[in-house]
């Protein structure tokens, strides 16, 4: 639904005009902050924005998370995996957000594709070493009880493996989403989506409320997922927490 | 800003290297530039991050504090950090260093911190019993056992501050980045040009902290010393899992 909403070429967001009352009070001044500015544009410039962002980071984390998932499972079987897929996605993960950006546009175009290839290059190396960690940590006692259970290597791994491998999962994804979510603020450059668009266009058209508002949001975004997730966490591992308690 | 317009061909990767040697003047300009925007902001984070990290972790306080610093660091959009910087100091570069600082800060701090507070007790017990003042045990026992953290901590900042240096170039900060955000004048191989040796300095810069480890590590603890931290999810892992 992003994709068509860039086919149709958003109208140019008035930025100085602003809310009801045209270009006055803190707005006509251009200060550091304007509250009023923010108050009027939460409804067509902030929010969508900031829910555009959220999908954006959404599809790049699952995707990537499917991608280095395979990719972990993979290599935790056959070890001469790892250093193919590791060396390739430690090469992605050192080339520059916005000169990425740019490389992609001639073969994909200035579209949400180009911008999700980008962003799931950048979580492969964060999920896969994590996950790959978390599979690895499993204590070989456990993995030897198991066994002598007659359990199969597919139970071993939904029933021993993974659950014990969750809190080092669950730390990558979250390493992964708050990087996403500043990653994507640099894909605006490319394509008018998320809070970069704002961020953006405030640094062209000079008007610094947009941008110093925006990026609030977005580091309000990034710590309030960055909380959540935390949170989401504690949920799942309740084991972790009854060990810790006695 | 001008995108798309240029069109990618395999050899534009060659293009890219005789950009770079047709232009060595602007290379090296952008990149002493781009050096100096870094290492102005590592020089400060690290003067404040990593005394004050040694400190907490030697006084075991404000645990809460550090570990969470690193988190919320690490989670700072840095494009964010940079508008919002540009807000506050204006045109130029303070702006471009000061995000690089905040983003720096607490990936030192928190390493710093948790090396120190993880030095075995029974260490520091032992050099009380020899008689060492506190001073002396922060120099010559916690120091040295906790410098593989810490420096993983510089290390792994100086990757991430080398390579957000180059978001400076969209604020006109100076640096690599300028030749990034501006394909229109230098086309598709400059920005490749450009990206080549933002990731050459950001390998550097780490290889020469873990040169400088080498050096400042005691004979005794030197056989694992790691080069080079490439990214932040394994510098400050330790951190999170504590």
């Amino acid at each position: 639904m992003i994709v068509s909403a860039v086919a149709s070429a958003p109208p140019v967001i008035p930025n100085y005009g602003g809310p009801p009352g045209g270009r006055q009070g803190c707005i006509a001044q251009n200060g550091t902050f304007c509250w009023d500015w923010v108050k009027g544009h939460w409804g067509d410039i902030l929010q969508p924005r900031l829910l555009e962002h959220l999908e954006m980071t959404a599809i790049a984390v699952v995707i990537g998370f499917a991608i280095a998932f395979a990719a972990a499972l993979l290599a935790h079987r056959k070890r001469w995996f790892e250093t193919p897929f590791g060396v390739f996605s430690a090469f992605l993960y050192t080339i520059p957000s916005l000169a990425l950006f740019q490389l992609l546009v001639p073969f994909t175009g200035l579209t949400m594709l180009t911008i999700e290839i980008g962003l799931v290059g950048y979580t492969l190396l964060i999920l896969f070493r994590n996950i790959l960690a978390g599979l690895r940590g499993v204590p070989e006692d456990v993995l030897e009880a198991a066994r002598g259970m007659g359990l199969t290597r597919r139970q071993m791994l939904l029933r021993v493996e993974l659950p014990l491998a969750l809190p080092a999962i669950s730390a990558g994804v979250r390493i992964a989403v708050v990087t996403t979510i500043s990653l994507a603020t640099v894909a605006a450059y490319i394509t008018p989506l998320g809070l970069g668009q704002p961020i953006f266009n405030g640094l062209q058209t000079d008007f610094t409320t947009e941008f110093v508002a925006t990026g609030a949001l977005a580091v309000a975004l990034a710590i309030g997922a960055d909380t959540a997730l935390v949170a989401v966490q504690w949920a799942l591992t309740p084991w972790a927490r009854a060990r810790r308690a006695t | 800003m001008i995108l798309g317009y240029d069109s990618f061909r395999p050899s534009t990767f060659v293009d890219a290297f005789r950009f770079m040697y047709d232009n060595q003047g602007l290379m090296w300009n952008k990149t002493a530039e781009h050096l100096v925007i870094s290492g102005e902001a590592m020089g400060i984070a690290l003067l404040i991050a990593i005394p004050l990290g040694i400190w907490l972790g030697h006084l075991h306080r404000g645990s809460f504090l550090a570990i969470n610093l690193a988190n919320i660091g690490r989670a700072l959009p840095s494009l964010a950090v940079i508008a919002i910087g540009l807000g506050v100091f204006g045109i130029g570069t303070t702006n471009v260093a000061f995000a690089l600082v905040i983003l720096a800060f607490p990936l030192m701090l928190t390493n710093a911190y948790v090396g120190v507070d993880g030095v075995d007790p029974d260490a520091i017990e032992a050099a009380r019993g020899m008689g060492m003042r506190p001073h002396q045990i922060v120099l010559k026992i916690e120091l040295p056992l906790a410098l593989p953290l810490i420096f993983a901590g510089i290390k792994t900042a100086a990757v991430y501050v080398v390579a957000t240096a180059t978001l400076g170039g969209v604020v006109g900060g100076g640096g690599l980045g300028d030749i990034i955000v501006n394909q229109a004048s230098y086309f598709l191989k400059g920005v490749i040009a450009a990206s080549i040796a933002v990731a050459a300095l950001a390998f550097a810069a780490s290889f020469a902290f873990g040169l400088l480890q080498w050096a400042v590590t005691p004979r005794g603890l030197r056989r694992r010393v790691e080069m080079i931290e490439l990214d932040v999810s394994t510098g400050v892992a330790e951190a999170v899992t504590t």
